[in-house]
């Protein structure tokens, strides 16, 4: 029960933190955004003013732009299918009782806990290095050229590393989900004589659906910026066939020190992730509601 | 009691002065983490005991995020750093901003004709030495002498192009793994840039004419890139578009690049039978030339230089001149060899009956005196740089044109593809940035 003069005062107490937040998250991009108008290159200090829109232009009419928004979209959405899948398949796989279930768990799950640039030096040096790689020696005593992974099929590749590294912990997540499932309810049905896809599509997955969501969802914020991964490996390449927006900033920023661009490409990226965030809320928030 | 306290607050009163008298200066070093320079930080007690009063931090970082501080720090004034560790490509530009202190005035004993004199106009503004060279590198070739023999061919001395064809196409032997030539592929202004732009000099071609205008529609630009293409392909291994310095290296170092053209400093592993297991039977050339008076090699000087904005600029001075004079080389040779010895900066060195005689010392003195920064090339050009445009927009416009070229190489485009789209882009971006009216 609280009266009018206590809400006001909760509200005075609570305005510093409320501020300092606000503070926190408006600073940087308001920053961002007077930069982003501006002609601002590091090694060029002599050229400044006012650009207009020309550093949005640039990123507009940059032929590597579309490429690399289709590029990010393709390996979101990549890694979200694989990992989705494959994660409930292997939840599914890790739940029945097997002799050393803790260290089979702990093993499927390590792969997280390797450093993205780690994980990908790993994946190209000792699986699909031409000439030292797994893969390449496999196919050669298949008697097959060894396939050139990363000149090649370069999305592909990268799409396939960083889906090693979020496959534990979409594993993980549906793993738990699983195991909160009442066993009394699939034996139930099991009686009713189920099939065991039936089960699996009437039950289990209904049930999972939640777990999937928050997958879905923190596993979207985290890809839609990845670039460690394509840094080590790629570096954006060949030509431009691996570069995703988060990678194209970098080297507006980074090699072309150019902050104005940079910081443009940095106002573009924060309008995709909303509306990504947008219609992810849109098409699978309401199975937060349940 | 009372003339303990006395005598206390006297003593330490006399601690405060003496101390002050001796008033240590602390300099802070930013350097990259190759072998040299790791090496100089285990040799800091000989500065020490020359210097007392100067007290040295180190940042030492790999040379990629080196260049994004130490640029990110001079270009807003930070003043992080007194002594700052940086290339020949920076050097020109940096010394022109004023963003660097002149280092002419280093004391006698550093003796600044000794520097080789490709290296010290590298470092050159307006007569100014604006950073000392800790060590320097050109590029050549290094062969597999065994596998050359085999194939019953010479690599001479000095080769053309055409040598080097026949030479990657006689030793290659894909079904044993040996590649005929490995050369850079990775894009980047400092990857196969810095390779392609050394072979575009041989061939004649050049990065802008006397007007800024860029050249990458000429024919001597599709020379290069055909040949460079075509070698690759055939002879070179498969994937050496993602294939930069340290890839080759290992290539080279197992064993499998029967050929392989790149900088000099290498020469050091390459020979060191504890890294590589043909280091006996290793061979240098060098760089190739297309007839035309232009070998394709560069100059690179890794140096170190004081920024405008550093604030104990004299302590800063003082250790450039320990770390970069003649007795700092014979102080490495005199602890760790002299193959460990900072090649490329000084003539004293390579005079040196001890120094001349490993394998690598002679070709790598020929090839950075084969190097002309101020004329880089068959034709006049406005800009100063070998193997880069010494102008800041370079290093963004070399890394995309990089990438455009590597894509090439991958088969991803045509050569003529490749070329107009470079040639787009770089007059898209000079005009961009002023240099075309």
């Amino acid at each position: 029960m609280s009266t009018h003069s206590s809400r006001i005062a909760a509200r005075i107490m609570v305005a510093p933190s409320v501020a300092l937040l606000l503070l926190w998250m408006v600073v940087p991009l308001v920053m961002t955004l007077y930069y982003s108008f501006r002609l601002y290159r590091l090694l060029s200090p002599d050229r400044t003013g006012w650009a207009g829109m020309r550093n949005y232009t640039w990123f507009f009419q940059s032929p590597d732009f579309w490429l690399a928004m289709g590029n990010t979209l393709a390996l979101v959405g990549g890694v979200l299918v694989i990992t989705v899948v494959l994660g409930t398949l292997i939840a599914l796989l890790i739940d029945q009782p097997v002799w050393g279930q803790g260290v089979l768990r702990i093993l499927v799950i390590a792969p997280f806990f390797v450093m993205p640039p780690v994980a990908a030096s790993i994946l190209e040096n000792l699986f699909m290095h031409p000439q030292n790689g797994l893969f390449a020696a496999v196919s050669m005593a298949l008697g097959y050229e060894p396939i050139l992974y990363l000149q090649d099929y370069p999305m592909w590749s990268v799409i396939a590393i960083v889906s090693w590294e979020w496959l534990p912990f979409a594993t993980l997540i549906l793993l738990t989900a699983l195991q909160s499932l009442s066993s009394e309810q699939i034996e139930a049905a099991e009686m009713d004589g189920a099939s065991a896809f039936g089960r699996f599509r009437y039950i289990i997955l209904p049930h999972m659906m939640r777990a999937i969501t928050v997958v879905i969802l923190i596993q979207t914020i985290f890809l839609l910026g990845i670039f460690g991964e394509i840094y080590t490996t790629t570096q954006g390449g060949p030509g431009s066939a691996s570069t995703t927006l988060p990678y194209m900033i970098f080297k507006q920023a980074i090699v072309a020190k150019d902050i104005g661009r940079a910081a443009a490409g940095g106002i573009i990226a924060v309008i995709l992730a909303n509306i990504v965030a947008f219609f992810l809320m849109r098409g699978i928030g309401k199975h937060l509601d349940t | 009691m009372k003339m303990t306290y006395r005598a206390l607050l006297g003593a330490s009163v006399a601690a405060c002065l003496s101390g002050a008298a001796m008033a240590e200066t602390t300099i802070t070093v930013a350097t990259v983490n190759n072998g040299d320079m790791v090496r100089m930080q285990g040799l800091m007690d000989d500065f020490y005991a020359k210097h007392p009063d100067i007290k040295v931090e180190w940042v030492t970082l790999e040379e990629n995020i080196l260049r994004q501080n130490v640029t990110t720090d001079i270009a807003t004034g930070g003043g992080q750093y007194d002594v700052i560790t940086i290339g020949t490509y920076e050097v020109p530009i940096w010394g022109k901003q004023g963003w660097l202190e002149s280092l002419n005035d280093l004391p006698a004993d550093y003796d600044v004709d000794d520097l080789l004199p490709a290296i010290r106009g590298g470092l050159t503004v307006d007569g100014k030495l604006y950073a000392s060279p800790f060590y320097g590198e050109s590029s050549f070739v290094n062969y597999r002498k065994d596998l050359a023999e085999k194939a019953g061919i010479t690599i001479p001395d000095a080769p053309t192009w055409d040598d080097i064809k026949a030479a990657a196409a006689a030793m290659t032997d894909k079904d044993a793994g040996i590649y005929g030539i490995c050369l850079r592929g990775k894009a980047g202004w400092g990857e196969n840039m810095a390779f392609l732009t050394t072979m575009a000099n041989s061939y004649g071609a050049r990065w802008f004419d006397e007007n800024w205008v860029p050249q990458f529609d000429q024919p001597e630009w599709k020379a290069v890139m055909t040949d460079y293409v075509d070698m690759l392909t055939k002879y070179g291994p498969p994937g050496a578009s993602n294939n930069g310095y340290n890839e080759n290296l290992t290539l080279s170092l197992q064993g499998k690049c029967a050929m392989r053209m790149d900088a000099t400093v290498s020469a050091g592993s390459l020979t060191d039978p504890a890294q590589s297991e043909f280091a006996d039977k290793v061979g240098f050339a060098l760089a190739p030339d297309a007839g035309l008076g232009k070998r394709a090699n560069w100059l690179w000087a890794w140096s170190l230089a004081v920024p405008a904005s550093s604030d104990a600029k004299d302590a800063a001075k003082t250790f450039i001149n320990w770390a970069t004079n003649k007795d700092y080389i014979a102080l490495v040779a005199s602890k760790e060899g002299w193959r460990n010895a900072p090649p490329g900066t000084r003539t004293s060195l390579y005079a040196n009956p001890e120094y001349a005689a490993l394998p690598f010392a002679k070709m790598t003195i020929d090839s950075i005196n084969a190097a002309d920064p101020t004329k880089p090339t068959v034709k006049p050009v406005p800009y100063v740089g070998v193997q880069f445009v010494a102008i800041p927009e370079f290093a963004g416009l070399a890394t995309s044109v990089g990438e455009i070229f590597s894509a090439a190489l991958a088969g991803q485009k045509t050569v003529d593809e490749a070329l107009a789209e470079a040639q787009t882009l770089a007059v898209s971006e000079m005009t961009d940035a002023g240099y075309i009216k």
